[in-house]
């Protein structure tokens, strides 16, 4: 479905119907265009390998926001790369492990 | 405007040029959150203002700071976005959208979103908020969304009380809670959905509600529409977007979401001592009282002499009592003028006129609820980064 109408007159014109026709009215369908994602992954030891299997679920800036210093190196990104795993059912193979936690300690 | 506390790096103005009519991320600029590492990019989506980018996929947008010193209501175009799973419905006709009411219930309903909009309307202000609100600022830091104090925001909800829906459809004898769960899903099937559960008195005590209208208008998309859960004076966890199905369920709901993910130590401050771990969880539930100076920001450089202090308070619904500021780093403290009424689960808002002598000064806020809760003047740590509440300090200079 390709709209050509600019989002927020698009949206204007449902507010200003909404207010017009009172209560009952059904809200406008809406097609929403969420904007490109731009965040990547900086360059790093076995970028590759972290990039095949993070950006499956999420972006990269969900790793660069993470607090940094030298308490956050290898046990920390351990930890996270486990718990995408058990817990949020990640399939990575066993032998990338290694590699994405050197890559995390080593660039973040 | 933005916050001092949010410098700005007029960066990328040209992505503004070339991304004209294009989807493209709009990076206006950048902002820095006053935490480590705390840089971060001020994006363009449709429906919303230029908010901070926490992650774009799945979408966590922060409100700017400044906005809440615009009023006491947050407008729908800045108020903050978080979602756990990248699956997102993003095509919706709510002509065909269906809320399902299932499970221990003599009648399950598929009610239209007419259906339900045709029901005796109510409104009511209330807070949202994140759990980890001002993630960023715990100390030791701890993996998560690292927001600032950007992740709230308090609108006039339209919608019907749950409980209406839920006498519709009868709820049967020995029900315990009922699980919500929204059109968002994860992208991966091994990944749990998104699903979260309420006591069943808590489901029917006539103030959570089904919402479709936010300030008068549609929900925007990344904050529910068409219909979202509204759980006043609750964290945000439970406040589910694009709600399609609620169950009835005799027993206590153990999805991932509950039983593991947004619990907070079972201890009477919700905390423990930094960089432990505690003996026993419960699920995150009332917010705590909080309290904000918004629009003096820190580091900011003031005209000695007379001066009007402003912001906000808020708590789990209680309602504020008192809102007392301190110009000399805590040691004397005046109570302000409290502003209109909007609700106990709204934010009210305060001032106060203060004299600044020449020099520097410590600024602090202070809330107290009816229940006399208050705030701590030393933060309070769990593992997780939620609850976030310590008396709020701006350091500023005055010449």
């Amino acid at each position: 479905m390709n709209r050509c109408v600019p989002f927020v007159l698009f949206l204007s014109v449902g507010a200003i119907a909404a207010v017009s026709l009172g209560r009952a009215v059904t809200a406008a369908p809406v097609n929403y265009k969420l904007p490109d994602e731009t965040a990547a992954f900086k360059p790093g030891p076995n970028l590759d390998v972290a990039q095949n299997n993070c950006t499956a679920c999420h972006s990269a800036d969900y790793v660069s926001i993470q607090p940094r210093g030298p308490k956050f190196k290898k046990d920390f990104w351990q930890a996270e790369v486990t718990k995408m795993i058990k817990v949020y059912g990640a399939q990575i193979d066993d032998a990338d492990v290694p590699k994405i936690v050197e890559y995390l300690a080593a660039t973040y | 405007m933005l916050d001092r506390r949010e410098m700005m790096k007029r960066a990328g103005i040209a992505a503004l040029a070339t991304g004209f009519g294009s989807s493209k991320v709009l990076a206006l600029e950048t902002v820095t959150l006053p935490i480590g590492n705390g840089e971060r990019p001020l994006v363009k989506y449709p429906q919303k203002r230029p908010m901070i980018g926490v992650t774009s996929r799945p979408p966590q947008l922060e409100t700017p700071f400044s906005v809440f010193n615009e009023g006491p209501i947050t407008p729908n175009n800045a108020f903050f976005v978080r979602y756990h799973l990248a699956q997102l419905p993003l095509d919706i006709d709510p002509d065909k959208f269906t809320l399902e009411i299932k499970g221990k219930v003599d009648h399950p309903l598929k009610l239209s979103l007419k259906d339900i909009k045709k029901m005796p309307a109510v409104e009511l202000v209330a807070v949202n908020q994140c759990s980890g609100n001002s993630r960023g600022f715990f100390d030791p830091r701890v993996a998560g969304g690292q927001s600032g104090n950007g992740a709230m925001g308090n609108a006039r909800w339209r919608g019907v009380p749950l409980k209406t829906v839920l006498d519709k459809a009868g709820i049967q004898q020995g029900a315990k809670q009922i699980t919500l769960n929204g059109m968002d899903g994860p992208v991966s099937d091994k990944t749990p959905d998104f699903v979260k559960a309420l006591d069943i008195d808590h489901a029917r005590d006539g103030e959570v509600m089904l919402a479709y209208g936010m300030n008068g208008q549609d929900l925007p998309l990344l904050n529910g529409f068409p219909l979202r859960l509204i759980v006043p004076g609750y964290y945000g966890t439970y406040w589910v977007k694009h709600l399609n199905e609620i169950a009835v369920i005799d027993s206590v709901f153990d999805g991932f979401w509950m039983k593991t993910a947004y619990r907070i130590p079972d201890t009477p401050c919700g905390c423990v001592d930094p960089g432990t771990a505690p003996k026993a969880t419960i699920p995150i539930n009332r917010f705590t009282v909080r309290s904000f100076i918004t629009n003096v920001t820190d580091g900011a450089k003031l005209k000695a002499g007379g001066t009007t202090l402003k912001g906000i308070a808020f708590d789990g619904g209680k309602g504020i009592k008192e809102v007392a500021v301190s110009i000399d780093g805590g040691k004397t403290w005046t109570p302000t003028k409290l502003g209109k009424d909007l609700g106990k689960f709204s934010f009210r808002e305060w001032q106060l006129p203060v004299k600044l002598a020449a020099g520097s000064h410590e600024l602090k806020v202070r809330a107290t609820n009816n229940a006399g809760d208050s705030q701590p003047s030393e933060p309070r740590w769990n593992p997780a980064g939620y609850m976030r509440n310590v008396i709020e300090t701006v350091h500023v200079s005055a010449a």
